[in-house]
């Protein structure tokens, strides 16, 4: 669990961070989302003393991490970053075995674990384990960058814009097995981001910042039905809320019983792919595989913030 | 290819010249006039290169050592202040005539290979240290903020990222650094140091065009042939960093 308490940080008359609280439970993902100069990379740098704090404290686990040396505590928690910041002069290998080289684990170990990484971000061991950086695609790098901050199985991890530089096919595809392998491993996880499209499809929690204060924190149904001011408001974008209200939910939570005609939908589909296929396919009703119906009434209702939850 | 096959042959002449200068004393013959000797005897060549290079090697390994010595050191938060320094140092030691260092060193240390040696370390100064100084500014800011994220400590980013990336530019440096001091050592024969320069000055001495032609073809086969080896070094360093021709 990380608690962040009051912190605030001042370059000499400006503010950037100004006095912000919260709490991310273990196993959760935050998502903190605002424009850029929003304060919310800062806010993250700060959990890991990449900037020292003016005031306040950071807990992890209630230990405060102003009592740990910076290098030590950083070794503890996962860091990926946007274009991967991989180290061009070493191997792929070599870059995922930072961490538990400074660790100082012994090299059976260090070698299992690397090639445990890589089969876990499908790419094979033996073909990509001594490849430079350089010779990698762009999605490549950025899942070696993420195996990287794991190697050291830490319980945190932060995340800075980590899928900015991939195009949207691949960056859907890496928040998808980013948080299925968030699910796996329990890790916690801080992101950052800029698109509020990727804070509503990874954070169980979503932070809106905006010139240095949290304007609003909470699970994303709440920011999208509840917006706290004007800005969080613009952020979400009022033409894109109905969608992204019924990209939370999956079909399963809405099925009810019935029947109904024509090509099923997997229980898994997001609303949003129910509500497309009802529109493109002209149906009111749609049958779901391994039995039972969504309707279209059903969607509407949820489109407008009724919500999946009160079935 | 032809550039390596050229080199190659350039390296194999001379090595067969320094190891029996008399059989090419044909090709000098021309040069000289009444029926001066056209290869120097006084000294062997051989030794005199040995030498020559010996002393390049001592003055730009002293050289290497204090500009990336002084590089880290005005790179590191502690030493910033000492930035306008070492650059006004390295700079006075490229711009003060190597000649003027020499008439200055010789009465301290008297004549032989020491005043030289002073001569060319404060010569390659610059270089290798303005290129240091590059290599260590522009590093990739991605890769700078992964390795303190990571929890590397001040001294193992230094030896393990920021040195490593800086590499092919402070080789780039040492290049032209010993390039320089390999012509320059030629003037070292002006106060006894053993060196090529010794054939050059005998034949400007007693007007035998063959001495000095042999001298600086020498030197000039030895320059071309120590560049090329460096320049090999850093593009392979480049290319395994994905960074070759930036």
């Amino acid at each position: 669990m990380i608690e962040i308490r009051n912190l605030t940080k001042r370059y000499d008359e400006t503010t950037v961070v100004d006095d912000v609280s919260l709490t991310v439970e273990t196993g959760q993902i935050a998502a903190l989302v605002g424009t850029s100069g929003s304060g919310k990379t800062t806010l993250l740098r700060m959990i890991n003393r990449l900037v020292e704090p003016t005031s306040g404290t950071v807990l992890i686990d209630g230990t405060d991490t102003a009592t740990i040396a910076p290098h030590i505590l950083r070794r503890r928690i996962g860091y990926a970053i946007q274009g991967h910041g991989l180290f061009p002069h070493r191997t792929v290998g070599q870059n995922i075995a930072t961490v538990p080289t400074l660790l100082k684990w012994p090299e059976a170990e260090i070698r299992a674990r690397v090639d445990e990484l890589l089969e876990l971000f499908q790419l094979d061991p033996a073909q990509f384990r001594d490849r430079m950086p350089h010779e990698l695609s762009g999605g490549q790098q950025q899942r070696v960058g993420v195996a990287r901050a794991l190697a050291a199985r830490p319980e945190l991890l932060l995340m800075d814009e980590p899928f900015g530089a991939l195009d949207p096919v691949i960056r859907a595809k890496a928040q998808e097995d980013l948080r299925a392998l968030q699910r796996q491993l329990g890790t916690t996880l801080v992101i950052v981001t800029h698109d509020m499209e990727e804070a509503v499809a990874l954070g169980d929690r979503i932070a809106v910042m905006d010139k240095g204060r949290l304007l609003q924190y909470g699970p994303p149904d709440e920011i999208l039905t509840a917006p706290a001011t004007p800005f969080v408001q613009a952020l979400i974008g009022e033409g894109e809320r109905p969608f992204r209200l019924l990209s939370l939910s999956t079909v399963a939570d809405l099925v009810q019983p019935g029947e109904a005609p024509g090509p099923a939908i997997p229980p898994e589909a997001s609303l949003r792919d129910a509500l497309a296929e009802c529109l493109w396919s002209g149906r009111e009703l749609l049958p779901v595989e391994g039995g039972g119906i969504v309707t279209l009434a059903r969607l509407r209702e949820c489109a407008t913030g009724a919500g999946a939850a009160t079935t | 290819m032809i550039a390596r096959l050229l080199l190659g042959l350039a390296a194999l002449f001379l090595v067969a010249f320094l190891l029996s200068p008399d059989s090419f004393a044909w090709l000098f013959r021309p040069l000289t006039s009444n029926n001066a000797p056209a290869i120097y005897t006084q000294t062997s060549l051989l030794s005199l290169t040995l030498s020559h290079l010996g002393l390049v090697a001592l003055a730009v390994i002293a050289s290497t050592i204090v500009a990336v010595g002084l590089g880290i050191l005005v790179t590191r938060p502690a030493g910033r202040e000492f930035l306008p320094l070492a650059r006004t140092i390295t700079s006075v030691g490229q711009t003060f005539p190597p000649v003027a260092v020499l008439a200055l060193a010789v009465p301290v240390m008297g004549f032989g290979a020491g005043p030289t040696l002073v001569a060319l370390f404060l010569y390659g100064l610059l270089p290798i240290f303005e290129n240091t100084l590059t290599g260590l500014t522009s590093q990739p800011p991605d890769v700078t903020e992964a390795a303190r994220g990571m929890g590397l400590t001040r001294r193992q980013r230094l030896w393990q990222v920021e040195l490593p990336l800086a590499l092919p530019l402070i080789l780039a440096g040492i290049r032209l650094s010993a390039v320089i001091s390999l012509a320059t050592a030629t003037i070292g024969s002006t106060v006894a140091a053993k060196t090529l320069g010794e054939v050059i000055i005998a034949g400007l001495l007693s007007s035998n065009t063959a001495f000095v032609a042999q001298g600086g073809l020498v030197v000039g086969l030895l320059a071309i042939l120590i560049y090329e080896g460096f320049q090999a070094l850093e593009s392979r360093g480049a290319r395994r960093m994905g960074t070759a021709g930036r």
